[in-house]
């Protein structure tokens, strides 16, 4: 297998998903399946050629720098799956 | 889709060029309209699963504020005329879910752009659509909310992922509705369900409050029962947007003027490519190549070109949407908004969170964005992928040197069977080959019906144009549907 259940727990650690032992089992099949797919990629000639990151052309777009007020912050604040004295409640960083 | 005009009717069953007239000239109010929408939606939403929300008194409300706009001479294209949104798609205290349990009880406080201008004019919304979670799907069996049926046969799939999108306007529960594409989620279910629907060249429309998939390919567009609605509604959204950086600058077309034009002296390329992928379905083939007569017999000059690296292009598609669906999915954490599961400690928070709310395929496109994104394997997956990129954004730039737009099948096989590919990942990916192009280059395209196989099933044809010329989208498809 191009990935093995190693390498997804520890992607999946990066990418911070819990998986159980049949989804890490699963994942690692079907995503070596897609990567030697992927090797597709290896008959293409790529010497000198620059890699696109987008396709408008548009380079350094910029608006100006005024400040606008924040109407829905009653909204936002709504959004928080937890909170105390409009405060965001999170669990520690550290222990 | 071949539609027959009935004089009488049902209101639900009309477009927005009949419901225009008919609200213009009093034949009917935006209430009775929205009514007749919703009342086929209790009908058949149970069947086909189309909607994640119904707004039914809300839309209503709205109908009802359109009549009173509809008497003053600020009343738009769009005003009172009820439209369905992919759930994707931000809409102001409005729930939108993009078909996830990780934001189940998401309200945002915004509309996209795209919304806001029609909002503002006084469209009818009248509810928010199932869909692939997050858009990463091609059958809509990838939601979280369930699969969509395809009203054509009910075995099979919607497409995707704007499947639900595409079931509700097929099904005249909405006068027409707005998906988003990133690599074929507005064409391929517009193909599989009947319908008209234009990925516009990226950077057309605003993609502020869309939810990101991969946001150097996501566009969003209408999805539409004719070519002249998809006109109409492109004219109302298009244009730049200061929220989102990528828009164009280029005036927004007179789209609607382009439809009476005819395709007499046009040069029409048909890729060879596109009719050599493996599983090219031959009634496909055979509804598209008829399509192809059509506009020869009306003037056109059709010829054959090659874009030699199509066949690369989902390789590059599935390396370069998964890695930057990898950074974008760093937001939905459940810190800020979103369903949490609570935990002792911060990380168990985040990992929780999301084993919770995304559906097995975002999780396997994230994983599959962090690997090839990774330290030791950029080089291998990613740069690589955006290199062949770029030769195929330059086979598209060389075509249309020669041609002014080229036509293909959208699909290379009608609607599959519910569950048929649902265990196959790559399988699905592979449905995507002949959409995929399009979106990796950022060019327009345009799906349109073609016709029917024997068994009734739906065929969609693409016509593909240059970077900002969906006028010529407009001219080619409205003359193969009229």
């Amino acid at each position: 297998m191009a990935i093995t259940i190693e390498e997804v727990k520890k992607i999946a650690n990066l990418a911070r998903i819990k998986l159980t032992s049949v989804e890490e089992k699963r994942h690692a099949e079907t995503i070596s399946v897609v990567l030697d797919y992927m090797k597709i990629l290896n008959e293409v000639d790529i010497s000198g050629v620059e890699p696109t990151s987008q396709v408008t052309g548009l380079e350094d777009v910029v608006r100006e720098d005024v400040p606008r007020g924040c109407e829905i912050r009653k909204e936002l604040l709504g959004q928080l799956p937890k909170m105390k004295n409009n405060e965001l409640v999170v669990p520690a960083v550290f222990e | 889709m071949l539609r027959r005009k009935i004089y009488n009717m049902n209101l639900n069953e009309l477009t927005i060029k009949e419901a225009q007239e008919g609200l213009q000239k009093k034949k009917f109010s935006s209430v009775e309209l929205t009514q007749a929408c919703l009342n086929r939606i209790k009908e058949r939403n149970k069947v086909l699963n189309a909607f994640i929300t119904i707004r039914e008194a809300e839309a209503l409300e709205e109908a009802a504020a359109a009549d009173k706009l509809l008497q003053t001479k600020k009343a738009g294209p769009l005003t009172g005329i009820p439209f369905c949104i992919k759930d994707s798609i931000a809409t102001k205290g409005v729930r939108s879910t993009a078909a996830a349990k990780i934001l189940d009880n998401y309200i945002p406080p915004f509309d996209a752009t795209v919304i806001k201008k029609i909002r503002e004019q006084g469209g009818v919304l009248i509810g928010k659509n199932n869909c692939d979670s997050f858009g990463h799907g091609a059958s809509n069996e990838n939601s979280m909310y369930g699969p969509v049926k395809n009203p054509y046969d009910l075995t099979k799939v919607s497409g995707g992922s704007s499947g639900g999108t595409a079931a509700a306007v097929a099904d005249n529960m909405s006068i027409y509705g707005i998906g988003e594409d990133t690599g074929g989620s507005i064409r391929q279910p517009s193909s599989f369900c009947g319908l008209v629907g234009l990925r516009p060249s990226y950077g057309r429309n605003s993609r502020f409050g869309i939810m990101p998939m991969a946001s150097s390919l996501d566009i969003v567009g209408p999805m539409t029962k004719t070519v002249e609605d998809a006109a109409i509604v492109m004219e109302e959204i298009a244009g730049r947007d200061p929220l989102d950086a990528t828009t164009v600058p280029d005036k927004v077309g007179k789209y609607t003027a382009s439809l009476g034009k005819s395709v007499k002296g046009l040069k029409i390329g048909v890729p060879k490519e596109y009719f050599e992928v493996a599983g090219m379905d031959k009634e496909v083939e055979k509804i598209v190549r008829n399509q192809i007569d059509k506009l020869v017999k009306m003037g056109a000059k059709v010829k054959e070109v090659s874009l030699p690296h199509t066949k690369y292009a989902i390789a590059v598609y599935y390396i370069v949407v998964p890695s930057e669906v990898s950074s974008n999915f760093g937001r939905l954490d459940g810190v800020r908004y979103g369903v949490r599961s609570e935990a002792k400690n911060l990380f168990d928070l985040y990992t929780e969170t999301r084993a919770a709310g995304f559906h097995e395929e975002v999780k396997r496109r994230i994983l599959i964005g962090t690997y090839a994104l990774s330290a030791g394997y950029y080089d291998a997956y990613y740069k690589k992928a955006q290199q062949v990129r770029t030769l195929i954004r330059a086979d598209f730039d060389n075509v249309f040197e020669e041609v002014d737009a080229l036509i293909t099948p959208t699909s290379p096989f009608p609607a599959f069977g519910i569950g048929e590919k649902a265990n196959d990942p790559l399988a699905l990916y592979l449905a995507d080959i002949l959409v995929s192009p399009a979106g990796v280059a950022g060019v327009p395209a345009i799906s349109v019906p073609g016709g029917t196989t024997k068994s009734g099933l739906p065929v969609g044809v693409q016509i593909m144009g240059a970077r900002m010329n969906e006028e010529m989208l407009f001219n080619i498809g409205n003359n193969l549907v009229e």
